[in-house]
């Protein structure tokens, strides 16, 4: 009975390390497999060949010109929106802090047709708009607002949580010191966020880049309108198989690339910390 | 000096305060957690409004709500040195001693001249390229000490700046104050919740009970009882 005990308790232990490791394989497998399945479809050869297709190009700089100018304004936009937001006390800032996170949890295909509602030609206000001969709806334009509805809640909610992260110790003894609100701002305050509004903004990016539903309701599927890699992949898939799946691992390579561009900045961040 | 007659309603009691500091005095402000100490700093440095106020530094009038005069914060020549010194962690300690200076448009070789002249009376010249943001608890603090009194302030305030550091730092922090206080000739107010503190750094003690003055005078004369609510019996 003395050996007994001991060696049941090894047992026990190998038994659980098995299955943890089983487990780990298994969903590691799960996740990593469909993937990998992309890559494999299709040759170099011709992953480069159809890379020159009209189709793809067309798709491949509507993505990156729409997502970045959507950067930009979330960006310029959302800093001082989640500053303000995070110092200030004001009437209603529960809700506008609920509104914040609605996207995320708000079918993208409802977004569009929410932007639709309001926005399209008969629009709350896009009738107005389409009375003085401006159209959004199904415009590049429309693309952008889209891919700000969606992805905008990824920067708000970060940089909302940074700021309200800062000690105001911080910025209470800079104007102490002689400093302004805004040379505080951009001095102190940015500068020990900067790392995390970088990394909010890379998550931004990743998430409008990868925009489908909301696009396709408000924007269309017009080939070098408003026909953004998602949706040249849905098309693709449904006539030029090969121009889907090479469009599919470009939008992977890319999802990667920011994956990777977020753990190091996370990184960094530890070590600076 | 400093004369300040301060009046704020808080959430609990109300601030009533007179404090006169005179020039090259450390005056010690003690009292039990959330009885003002730091709101009569925060409203004499002008980060908090006050409801009624009249504060008065070497006799220029900073602050008298009556007349609607109220110097803006950065305009007010007040070093203040928080308990966790608040260092800039993203600037090198010389980045943090020249900040206050180039806030205030000063010109370049007057900087280099004066942060030279602190990080080597606060003793931390060899610590000048090192980012803040590595140093230890008692090394930052005596960065924040430096880099408040460089911009010469005309009144030095110091909230619990004792409380995260250990016997040493503590003591080099104390002698430093006490030393450069008495040098530049400045009023200094240091809030602190520790006896010790008081009798060994100040010249007079003033403790505070839910915002009103309950005793004042030389600290080792300070009665262990509160006689106003007997939070300390």
């Amino acid at each position: 009975m003395t050996f007994w005990k001991p060696r049941s308790v090894q047992l026990k232990k190998k038994l659980a390390f098995a299955g943890a490791g089983i487990l780990i394989a298994a969903v590691t497998l799960y996740l990593f497999l469909p993937i990998l399945a992309v890559f494999l479809r299709i040759t170099p050869e011709r992953f480069f060949q159809t890379l020159q297709d009209p189709n793809v190009i067309s798709a491949l700089w509507l993505s990156m010109i729409t997502t970045i100018i959507t950067l930009i304004i979330v960006v310029a936009v959302g800093t001082p929106f989640a500053y303000f937001h995070s110092r200030y006390s004001y009437p209603g800032k529960v809700i506008v802090d609920t509104l914040i996170d609605l996207p995320l949890v708000l079918p993208p295909a409802v977004a569009g047709v929410a932007l639709l509602m309001l926005y399209g030609r008969v629009g709350l206000l896009g009738k107005y708009f389409n009375m003085v001969g401006i159209q959004i709806a199904f415009t590049t334009l429309a693309v952008i607002m889209a891919q700000i509805f969606v992805a905008s809640p990824f920067y708000l909610r970060q940089a909302k949580s940074l700021f309200e992260q800062i000690d105001p110790a911080y910025e209470q003894t800079s104007r102490t010191l002689g400093a302004s609100p805004v040379r505080t701002l951009f001095l102190v305050t940015l500068p020990m966020t900067t790392s995390g509004l970088i990394s909010g903004a890379v998550m931004t990016f990743g998430r409008a880049l990868g925009e489908f539903g909301a696009t396709i309701m408000f924007a269309g599927n017009v080939p070098g309108t408003t026909q953004t890699m998602p949706l040249a992949v849905y098309v693709g898939m449904q006539g030029d198989f090969y121009v889907g799946l090479t469009i599919s691992i470009l939008l992977v390579i890319i999802s990667f690339a920011i994956m990777i561009a977020v753990r190091l900045i996370q990184k960094r961040e530890e070590q600076h910390a | 000096m400093l004369e300040a007659v301060l009046q704020k309603k808080l959430r609990d009691y109300s601030l009533d305060l007179n404090l006169t500091v005179n020039s090259g005095e450390i005056m010690v402000l003690m009292g039990m957690n959330g009885s003002g100490k730091s709101t009569t700093l925060n409203i004499i440095a002008g980060l908090l409004e006050p409801d009624r106020a009249s504060i008065t530094l070497n006799g220029e009038l900073i602050c008298r709500t009556d007349d609607g005069i109220d110097v803006a914060v950065e305009d007010r020549k007040i070093g203040y040195v928080l308990q966790n010194s608040a260092v800039f962690p993203h600037m090198s300690v010389k980045e943090n001693v020249a900040y206050g200076l180039k806030a205030r448009h000063i010109a370049a070789d007057e900087i280099a001249r004066r942060v030279g002249y602190w990080m080597e009376h606060i003793n931390i010249a060899d610590l000048a390229e090192v980012k803040a943001g590595n140093l230890s608890g008692g090394q930052k603090q005596r960065v924040a000490l430096a880099r408040a009194l460089a911009i010469e302030p005309s009144l030095l305030m110091m909230d619990e700046p004792f409380t995260a550091l250990d016997a040493e730092s503590t003591q080099t922090v104390k002698d430093l104050t006490i030393k450069f206080i008495r040098k530049l000739s400045i009023p200094c107010i240091v809030v602190t919740h520790r006896l010790t503190d008081s009798t060994e750094i100040g010249d007079r003690a003033c403790v505070l009970c839910h915002g009103k003055k309950e005793w004042e005078g030389v600290p080792t004369e300070m009665p262990g009882f509160c006689s106003v609510c007997h939070c300390r019996d």
